[in-house]
């Protein structure tokens, strides 16, 4: 049975920067991934990372902004750990290599962003989150004999002591399909989101909320499974993103009639408001006429300096031409809100930690929260790095003081059933996989995205429950061991219908809007009764509801005025 | 919604038969791409049809392949444009075809595992591991961060543009002819360190990518990894950048590659065109512009290659002899020996290099700067 004290799930940002930060308290770590790590999707982040590096800046102003930015959801805590050591944390990725843009003294430049009341964010271009994954790749590179990297490795459950502690992991190795139990002290999920329950969605297909479905298999609780992030700007259709670093360097959004309407919104902050904002705003435009036939408004980047787009927003040139057909610096390129990112998922503290001793969750698989209802830009990048780190030293920290619990292996021969019972199904013998994740993804996108109300909601989760029972009879064509990726797909299908499953629970409890979770049929915020957290734990009857409070350590709520 | 036909090479390792080809029908729009046309095949009609992907969006690097014979992502090439190329290839015979099957392949240069999905972690990864791919500062971390040039960083982001995607190792022809070649993902992943002001170890890296036999000069400029590369990176141009700074810092070169680039350049500001006869000297022996001092390896090399240059003489790809005698070689017509120089002093005084990834190709820059300059007119 391969052993490590620290086991990381997942190998993107958090699970990279958890993994380095273990091995540096000298303990053993192995990092497992369902993809080669420089594969994950924290390389679709774009426009940067936020710090209050600058002299002029404080570490308050970062988190009053992230505060606010979160409807007040956010645990102020964790959003004061988070701003306080974004600074250094900055610093050490700049040591280790990542070319973050300079300013003309040579130092570090940044440039400004949604929701923030300072220029903060720092950037690689716009292949930030690219460029740190892969400077941390490197590190894992020249620390391999300190990690394991298990690339192409799925994982299908935790493992579970009779203490009711976590131990380990159930592993299936895609490049020969042998099924493996790891042994392990603390186990760190660092999975990514769940954006492919959406469909479009910006997110990669292999976001499929692993992380979130298996802690919350093993009796793990959910956090804010209702906040949901629509980004302003995605492509119609194929949902690619449009970084927010093209508002950051003064694009304007306009609708039909050419109209800047965000002076209607956020007469202050206009294109620069807060993600929920803008994303309503436009659906509003859209929803009143105002759009575009194709169901959208445009962004209008030909206002920005041409030299400036080329150096700054190369990518962007590159998504426009290659997947618009549009020149960004001659017209300006159609977009709508689009399924972006998960601000809940398993609940956790300062340092990762769920309610199951042994198991940690970091980046966008936890819910700290940081983000709570909306999640500013450049944050993401910055929670991925600060609570993995912090999970990282804690995992290790805990591994240092205990001895291993051996994982029984009926949790590995319940999961070679489970696989041996999708695998015996006949062609026919149900739906196909492909076809109930389209209805999935479709569903909750017409359901359970910028506007809700509960019957909407509520017919999302009938079908939800009804995708589950066919899930179970779904088939698969691949019946082979080597790269399976079908039966991965049926696997993944199972997580995301969990997932969908908990968003809207979540979404029907809140009664109120907040942040990402705006409910027609309750249009206004309601501190009241809902300045609280939504937990979700599994029961026999699905998800089961309570509430914890939001820790609130110097803003007290306010209206959000942008 | 456009109906395609795609052919894909398929191995399915379990089967116990060879790779074969088959044909999916697949209804899309032109707009999307190859990588789409192949999920809906997978969606629709089989499964078990095998194809590493996650963003569809050309960043995560994991759709490598061959379409039409072209090393590529398949998600940023349109199935339209596929469709297009594969009715010109299909015609090149002199028919016109229309229709012909899309033509997709595992990429070149790596063993296939199943299907699409080949193996790059005994290609690709163990090469770029070969490079030392990780920043070797000296001494102490400063206390903030490291003042660099801000075009430095610039600079180096075009090699940091690389996703790893190996469409460039699939179309390298050196690797081909040398699967020994540590080829221009790896050796464009060198440049970022070699580049990087921050790196305390370039003399030590340019010192070692020199000497390995399939380093740095066994590059044949093909421009294939150019033309493959889905992110603009230029591993070729990488390359260059590499024996150029070695040739600055006065690395030896095994092959004297750099001395040879210096010949040509040398040569031509003398006389304006290439004068054969004086390559091989110039190559192995620099001494127009300094005084002529044969070294012992210099005239073993220059020896060595003398069955080249008789071939070359033979097949008439080089002058016949007695034109080759030094000095015989014509001269410029009136004073166009004095324009080849001054583009050689306009070179020198603009001693600029062309970043193309951030600055766009020439026309671009050339547009970019004259709209800047009536801009300014217009404000001033």
């Amino acid at each position: 049975m391969p052993s490590h004290d620290v086991l990381v799930i997942g190998a993107g940002l958090a699970g990279q920067r958890a993994a380095l930060a273990a091995a540096e308290q000298g303990v053993s770590v192995g990092i497992i991934s369902k993809v080669h790590p420089v594969r994950s999707h924290s390389n679709a982040a774009q426009g940067g990372i936020n710090a209050a590096l600058n002299p002029n800046d404080s570490w308050e102003s970062h988190a009053f902004d992230t505060v606010k930015g979160s409807d007040y959801l956010g645990d102020q805590d964790a959003i004061e750990v988070m701003a306080r050591e974004a600074p250094e944390e900055i610093l050490h990725m700049e040591h280790l290599g990542v070319t973050f843009h300079r300013n003309e003294e040579g130092k570090l430049g940044t440039r400004a962003f949604g929701g923030a009341s300072a220029a903060r964010t720092y950037y690689v271009a716009d292949i930030t989150g690219q460029a740190i994954m892969h400077v941390l790749y490197e590190q894992l590179m020249k620390y391999s004999e300190d990690v394991a990297r298990y690339e192409e490795w799925f994982c299908t459950a935790l493992a579970m002591d009779e203490n009711g502690e976590c131990c380990g992991v159930v592993t299936r190795n895609v490049a020969d399909g042998s099924m493996e139990l790891f042994q392990a002290k603390s186990v760190i999920l660092a999975c990514g989101g769940n954006g492919q329950v959406w469909k479009p969605t910006t997110n990669a297909l292999i976001c499929t909320g692993d992380g979130i479905a298996m802690a919350y298999r093993v009796g793990a609780k959910l956090m804010d499974m209702e906040m949901i992030q629509y980004h302003p700007t995605t492509l119609a259709g194929k949902g690619f993103l449009i970084t927010e670093g093209a508002r950051g360097e003064g694009a304007h959004l306009l609708n039909a009639n050419g109209e800047r309407f965000m002076e209607k919104y956020a007469p202050n902050k206009m294109e620069l408001a807060s993600r929920d904002v803008v994303s309503r705003a436009e659906q509003t435009e859209i929803n009143e006429g105002r759009g575009f036939p194709d169901g959208t408004v445009a962004l209008d980047i030909t206002v920005v300096p041409k030299k400036r787009v080329h150096e700054a927003l190369r990518e962007i040139v590159l998504v426009g031409r290659d997947f618009a057909g549009v020149d960004i610096t001659r017209e300006p390129i159609h977009i709508k809100p689009g399924n972006h990112y998960t601000m809940g998922g398993v609940k956790t503290d300062i340092d990762g930690r769920t309610d199951i001793p042994g198991l940690y969750a970091a980046g966008e698989t936890a819910c700290v929260s940081v983000h709570g209802g909306n999640r500013l830009g450049a944050n993401s990048l910055l929670d991925t790095l600060i609570f993995g780190k912090r999970s990282g030293f804690d995992a290790a920290a805990r591994a240092k003081r205990m001895e291993a619990s051996r994982p029984s292996r009926k949790v590995l021969e319940d999961e070679e059933t489970m696989i041996g019972n999708v695998m015996s199904r006949e062609k026919g013998s149900g739906r196909r996989v492909s076809e109930i994740k389209l209805e999935l993804g479709q569903t909750m996108d017409a359901k359970v995205a910028v506007f809700r109300d509960e019957a909407g909601i509520q017919e999302a989760l009938e079908t939800v429950r009804r995708l589950k029972e066919e899930a179970a009879t779904a088939y698969i064509d691949d019946h082979g061991s080597i790269f399976n990726q079908d039966l991965l797909g049926a696997i993944e299908l199972g997580y995301m219908l969990d997932n969908a499953e908990c968003t809207c629970i979540g979404a029907i409890e809140r009664k109120e809007s907040r942040g990402a979770q705006y409910r027609t049929d309750f249009p206004e915020r309601n501190d009241e009764e809902w300045l609280k957290h939504i937990d979700l734990e599994l029961s026999d009857d699905g998800p089961q509801i309570s509430y914890s409070e939001v820790t609130i350590t110097q803003w007290e709520p306010e209206e959000r005025k942008y | 919604m456009a109906e395609y036909t795609i052919k894909v090479r398929r191995f399915q390792p379990e089967s116990g038969e060879g790779p074969y080809w088959e044909e999916f029908g697949v209804e899309l729009d032109p707009s999307l791409s190859v990588l789409d046309s192949l999920l809906q095949a997978k969606d629709r009609d089989d499964g078990s049809l095998a194809v590493r992907c996650s963003c569809r969006a050309a960043i995560c690097g994991s759709c490598g392949m061959k379409i039409n014979g072209q090393s590529g992502l398949g998600c940023k090439t349109q199935i339209g444009e596929a469709q297009e190329r594969a009715d010109k290839v299909a015609s090149a015979s002199g028919e016109k075809v229309e229709n012909a099957p899309i033509v997709i392949e595992p990429m070149g240069n790596m063993p296939v595992i199943k299907d699409l999905v080949t193996d790059m972690e005994s290609t690709h990864w163990t090469k770029i591991r070969r490079v030392t791919p990780w920043l070797l500062p000296h001494g102490e971390a400063p206390e903030r961060e490291y003042i660099v040039e801000p075009e430095s960083m610039i600079d180096i982001t075009q090699s940091m543009a690389c996703i790893q995607c190996g469409a460039c190792v699939s179309s390298c022809l050196s690797m081909e002819a040398d699967p020994d070649f540590i080829g221009p993902a790896a050796l464009a992943k060198a440049y970022r360190f070699v580049g990087d002001p921050r790196d305390a170890e370039t003399v030590e890296r340019l010192h070692d990518l020199a000497n390995d036999p399939h380093g740095i000069y066994d590059c044949t400029h093909c421009f294939s990894c150019v033309d493959a590369c889905p992110k603009d990176v230029a591993p070729m141009d990488q390359i260059m950048r590499l024996r150029r700074r070695a040739g600055e810092e006065g690395v030896e070169d095994p092959n004297s590659g750099h001395d040879h680039e210096m010949a040509f350049v040398k040569i031509i500001e003398k006389k304006g065109t290439l004068d054969e006869s004086l390559l091989l000297q110039e190559s192995f022996a620099p001494g127009l512009k300094g005084k002529l001092k044969p070294t012992k390896r210099a005239i073993k090399e220059m020896l060595g290659s003398l069955p080249t240059a008789f071939r070359g003489i033979k097949t008439g790809k080089m002058r016949s002899l007695p034109k080759l005698i030094p000095g015989v070689h014509h001269k410029l017509p009136g004073n166009s020996q004095a324009e080849v120089q001054a583009i050689y002093k306009h070179a020198e005084e603009h001693n600029e290099e062309f970043n193309l990834y951030i600055k766009g190709d020439e026309g671009e820059l050339a547009e970019i700067e004259a709209e800047e300059a009536r801009e300014e007119a217009t404000n001033g």
